[in-house]
């Protein structure tokens, strides 16, 4: 049965999709992009206090190699393009993390230059709230992420042309 | 005060028409001038009264304060006296141009463009005048009293409904 329909709902397909959800879950990388204050909070999360390397992430340089942004900081109307220039360039799938008071809603930033929450412009997986939220957030924030990437159905078989993708919806 | 400052005694003698006010608040003195004299005024302190550094142009909004609603302001700073000196001038709102300074002050070019972006002062004579600060397409000059805090496009925030 297995072997007519390789991806079919049986046994194989679950375990694949264990395997790799896992596989991305311990190796996101995301993209080495501050935008504010959340940055050097998300900075002291990469460093050896808190060292995010430990569950696999691994700040990127590129959006190539990128799977995740943090959106850290206060998006102004200027700062929007390149933004969506950056995750366009990121390969899928890709997830995105607002980081902060301002990325999720704009903040304390009520004003004309401001984008009122990255979720006006990308589709946003996580929010973490606080002003900036404190390493140990962020870290709880990218563990949902994990959480909610372990949930996804059939996104390597979608990859690959059979079937369509199921992303989970939120935690 | 202000009377012995040595700027200001120079500039009555020499600018005696074009001053409209010299004001001295905590030892920091201001002098109004009219708009028409103002390049002869700056380059006048720089030339001869070694005012060489321009630390800032900015501009004030008088919106429904003042009959002339803009006033330019100048920051100077004598570097070999250790001296500084705030030089204004009033720009009304149906003929809001003035001349620029930036052949006096090379700085004076992007801290004129800021002033044009956001209060939409022109000004005649300048190199380059284009958006600093907001993007080339941006509508409207935002630091104007008149302009939308939330932005044109956005309902303004009416305080909190609970």
């Amino acid at each position: 049965m297995g072997v007519e329909n390789p991806l079919g709902d049986n046994v194989i397909t679950t375990s694949l999709d264990a395997l790799v959800n896992w596989s991305r879950k311990s190796s996101i990388w995301p993209m080495t992009f501050g935008l504010a204050c959340c940055a050097i909070e998300m900075m002291a999360t990469g460093a050896s206090h808190n060292d995010l390397d430990r569950f696999g992430i691994i700040f990127r340089a590129s959006p190539r190699q990128s799977d995740c942004i943090i959106i850290a900081g206060t998006v102004t109307k200027k700062m929007l393009p390149v933004i969506k220039t950056v995750y366009e360039q990121m390969p899928e799938p890709k997830w995105v993390i607002a980081m902060g008071a301002c990325a999720c809603s704009g903040g304390v930033f009520d004003t004309y230059s401001v984008v009122q929450g990255i979720d006006e412009a990308l589709p946003v997986d996580v929010y973490i709230p606080g002003c900036p939220p404190r390493p140990e957030a962020l870290l709880y924030g990218l563990m949902k992420l994990q959480d909610k990437i372990m949930k996804d159905k059939n996104s390597f078989g979608n990859a690959i042309g059979l079937g369509s993708r199921i992303e989970a919806a939120a935690a | 005060m202000a009377e012995n400052n040595r700027a200001v005694v120079k500039l009555k003698e020499k600018f005696a028409s074009s001053i409209i006010e010299v004001v001295s608040f905590r030892d920091e003195v201001t002098v109004t001038v009219k708009k028409q004299d103002i390049l002869n005024v700056l380059s006048f302190l720089k030339q001869s009264l070694q005012y060489n550094l321009l630390t800032d142009v900015t501009a004030v909004d008088y919106l429904g304060k003042k009959e002339e609603r803009f006033m330019m302001v100048y920051q100077l700073y004598s570097i070999p006296n250790k001296d500084k000196l705030r030089v204004k001038a009033p720009v009304s709102e149906g003929e809001c141009r003035i001349q620029s300074a930036s052949q006096v002050w090379e700085t004076a070019n992007w801290l004129e463009r800021e002033v044009y972006d956001l209060f939409g002062i022109t000004f005649e004579n300048h190199p380059d005048l284009r958006r600093i600060l907001m993007t080339p397409e941006w509508e409207g000059h935002p630091l104007r009293k008149d302009y939308p805090l939330q932005g044109p496009d956005r309902e303004p925030y009416k305080g909190r409904l609970s």
